[in-house]
């Protein structure tokens, strides 16, 4: 058993949200110095008009989070259409000191064979894709959060045989539609190009309701996620059994601190699966846990 | 998923119009569907698990409705008085010309819809199914049927058309 | 001026009689299964049915798109690659792909098979066009619908292959292949199924004013007064509310097609090869006014004259029309 324990990592993915810059480099500093982390993602995935807020920080949020013994990994941009954009990608593609995270197929033109990662938000459902980006460089494959956990079973298997590692998003709002248009802007009456940064009054996303009042979905610039937050501390187990040697977690405003410690150590199995529950539900989620998409059901669907 | 009477929109036929018996309509209505499945034997294959489902065909401009029950082993479209509509799967609803010419593909079903000329109930899949099974049937069921009852039916069919293909006013029905 | 190809929809074998005689120069279509994007109930072909139609089609000069554009999930490769061996065999002139699995595939099982990238694949800059090429040997890209028409000028100079672009029909607002709005809700797949807002699950509830809710699984998608236009129940064009805005808004577009007709000559200008007609799901009468409408200005801009485009209004979703993303950056 002990074996086994040493080889699940708890991750953090990359914070999608549009927070302040300063409210960034404290999250990061508590991670750093607090939590049951082992790999951290930074970068800005989503809007490349938010990245200048905070490029000046990475250097030192790097080394502050290795020195708390982190790994740190960059993530790269998801939608890649401007020239600013494709800058930014080639860019951070030369980085030699990290690994990257790739999110758009540019970066695997750029990188044109060199040791990498694939995000989530890259389409990668079976094992004949896996197979092929695995003889080009890639050593981990974050899976397609809609992805079931039969596919994911299969693909652990070839993973073992290719060398290459497996990781799964466990706790967050589940990303579900990426677009040109940005909805955060759209919902204030403005356009992209003019957008004044609202999105950053919604540090966990902005509520979309239907017309009847149910809670639907949430809104992040150009990006679409679930309302509910994904939680697959009852799974752990199975997701371990089958290979999956990383678990992510997605950056929200709730106690990451606190979420950390009861997934590694539900992952340690120093804490029931029930327990875990409890405690993360004590912690004012402010949406229904939902772990559908891995039962093959919808993604809202909670199974107990 | 059955829909029943209650949940109906209410009737709006024309009140000059006779009330009509209908048995003598049913044989011919029986002719017609079994001729049309007879010549269209593939059509089927696209209605899927769809083949039992009940379609109330739903003219709203016409006395009576219809209701197609697509089963290749016992094709039925039958007749009935709007005061006493039969159980159905989904209804289909609409004026006659526009059923008509939908059933030609002569206009486009989703068009229809879009302008609200065109109601559609119940299994949205079943109503789905039969659209593509008579999209991919080649030539003009309505002609076809025309065709059938001779040179008077062949008459009333091109007079229709002439009045389909007129500039479109609004029908306050 | 080169005269682009004219791509145009097939969900059924009548339905692509009605492209070629329309004047298509190529149609796209796919098999009765989760191997294509359109995969939707009653859609699509039987072999038999594609192995008549490539005969047909071809016998008028016109090519056969197979697509092949979904993503296989793990452990169900075989169906996709019993598809593309069917497909090989039928003779089709091009597969649409993807999955790079799908794409390696038939780059290496079948090097002399072209391969165009399907929309799908969310190739939206020369980086990503240029691995595919380089890679698979991709011969043409479809590209998302988000691109101005002086960005594709941009990107047509780039990249090493042709260039295919939506002219009209459906619009969707998410980059396809990266949405998986309707698995959220349904637990059907766009990527994995074919699917999107799957009519099984579609309910339209009508009250005795006229009122129309759409519902798509539990969740209403949109309400249209009696005197509304309505649109597809896809959840990129429903009505929600949020705090920051009045009252239930499209949150991400209104009911609205896609038609670029005004914008053919630029289009052409900008090194576009070929222009797509969007609408497998639609009926042989909307195949045939769209298609020989584009047809006759297609070649009206190709010998130089002036486009004369008919109304097509009447078929568009909500009776609405836009040029989208490719007018101007204020779409975004």
């Amino acid at each position: 058993m002990a074996v086994k324990i040493d080889m699940t990592k708890l991750t953090l993915g990359p914070i999608l949200f549009h927070w302040p810059a300063q409210q960034k480099i404290d999250f990061y500093a508590r991670i750093a110095d607090e939590a049951a982390i082992d790999t951290v993602y930074l970068g800005e995935v989503i809007c490349s008009k938010r990245s200048p807020f905070f490029d000046k920080h990475y250097a030192d949020v790097t080394e502050r989070l290795e020195r708390g013994g982190k790994t740190v990994v960059f993530s790269t941009l998801a939608e890649v259409m401007l020239k600013r954009e494709r800058n930014m990608m080639a860019g951070f593609c030369e980085e030699e000191d990290h690994l990257i995270e790739v999110n758009d197929t540019a970066g695997l033109f750029h990188l044109n064979g060199r040791p990498h990662m694939i995000g989530p938000l890259m389409n990668v459902y079976n094992e004949d894709t896996m197979r092929y980006l695995a003889s080009k460089g890639a050593t981990r494959f974050c899976l397609p959060p809609e992805l079931p956990g039969p596919s994911v079973a299969v693909l652990c298997e070839h993973a073992k045989e290719l060398g290459v590692s497996i990781e799964v998003q466990v706790f967050g709002r589940t990303s579900l539609a990426l677009s040109a248009r940005c909805y955060h802007a759209r919902a204030h009456g403005r356009i992209k190009d003019n957008c004044q940064f609202v999105c950053e009054e919604d540090p966990d996303g902005m509520p979309l309701d239907t017309l009847t009042g149910q809670r639907f979905l949430a809104i992040n610039g150009i990006q679409t996620l679930s309302h509910t937050y994904l939680n697959l501390l009852p799974e752990l187990d199975a997701l371990k059994s089958m290979g999956v040697d990383h678990f992510r977690l997605v950056p929200h405003t709730q106690d990451m601190v606190a979420v950390a410690q009861i997934y590694r150590d539900t992952l340690d199995v120093k804490t029931s699966a029930d327990e875990a529950e409890s405690k993360l539900a004590s912690l004012d989620i402010p949406a229904p846990f939902a772990n559908g998409f891995w039962h093959g059901l919808a993604g809202h669907q909670r199974v107990q | 998923m059955t829909q029943h009477s209650a949940t109906l929109a209410p009737p709006k036929f024309r009140p000059h119009l006779p009330v009509l018996p209908l048995f003598p309509l049913q044989p011919i209505l029986k002719r017609i569907v079994r001729r049309i499945g007879a010549e269209n034997p593939d059509m089927f294959n696209r209605l899927g698990p769809h083949t039992k489902a009940r379609y109330l065909i739903d003219a709203t401009n016409l006395p009576f409705t219809l209701l197609l029950q697509p089963d290749p082993e016992n094709l039925s479209l039958t007749a009935h008085f709007r005061t006493s509509p039969p159980d159905h799967d989904a209804r289909i609803a609409g004026k006659f010309l526009d059923l008509m010419r939908l059933l030609d593909s002569d206009i486009d079903g989703d068009a229809l819809f879009f302008a609200r000329d065109l109601i559609i109930t119940g299994n949205t899949e079943a109503v789905v199914c039969l659209r593509n099974a008579l999209d991919d049937v080649d030539g003009s069921i309505a002609q076809m049927v025309a065709d059938m009852f001779g040179p008077l039916a062949r008459a009333a069919l091109a007079r229709l058309r002439r009045v389909a293909n007129k500039p479109v006013t609004k029908d306050t029905q | 001026m080169t005269s682009p190809e004219l791509v145009c929809p097939a969900g059924t074998p009548a339905a692509l009689r009605t492209a070629v005689d329309a004047g298509a120069d190529a149609v796209y279509c796919g098999f009765q299964n989760a191997t294509n994007a359109r995969n939707f109930p009653g859609l699509n072909f039987t072999v038999p049915e594609l192995e008549r139609s490539v005969a047909y089609a071809h016998a008028k000069g016109t090519k056969v798109l197979l697509a092949m554009n979904t993503y296989p999930p793990a452990g169900k490769q075989a169906l996709w690659k019993d598809a593309i061996d069917t497909g090989i065999r039928l003779g089709v002139d091009a597969f649409i792909v993807a999955d790079i699995g799908v794409a390696h595939y038939i780059a290496t099982t079948y090097p002399d098979a072209r391969l165009h990238l399907s929309v799908q694949a969310a190739a939206s800059n020369p980086e990503s066009i240029r691995y595919y090429c380089q890679e698979f040997g991709v011969k043409r890209v479809v590209l998302p619908r988000i691109l101005t028409v002086p960005e594709i000028r941009n990107l047509a100079a780039e990249v090493p292959c042709e260039i295919e672009t939506f002219i009209f029909g459906n619009h969707g607002l998410m980059v396809e292949g990266r949405c998986s709005l309707t698995n959220y809700i349904t637990g059907l797949s766009t990527n994995l199924d074919g699917v999107c807002s799957p009519a099984a699950q579609v309910e339209y509830k009508r009250d005795n004013a006229g009122n129309l809710t759409t519902q798509l699984g539990e969740f209403t998608i949109d309400c249209f007064g009696c005197d509304e236009t309505a649109g597809y129940p896809t959840i990129c064009k429903g009505r929600y509310t949020t705090p920051a805005h009045d009252g239930g808004y499209y949150a991400f577009e209104e009911p609205i097609s896609l038609n670029l007709s005004s914008l053919l000559p630029d289009l052409i200008g900008a090194g576009v090869h070929a222009l797509k007609i969007e609408g497998r799901q639609r009926s042989r009468a909307y195949v045939k006014k769209v298609v020989s409408s584009f047809r006759k200005a297609v070649d009206d801009i190709s010998s130089g004259r002036t486009a004369q485009l008919a109304d097509l209004l009447a078929l568009t979703e909500g009776q609405k029309e836009t040029q989208g993303a490719f007018k101007s950056k204020t779409w975004r």
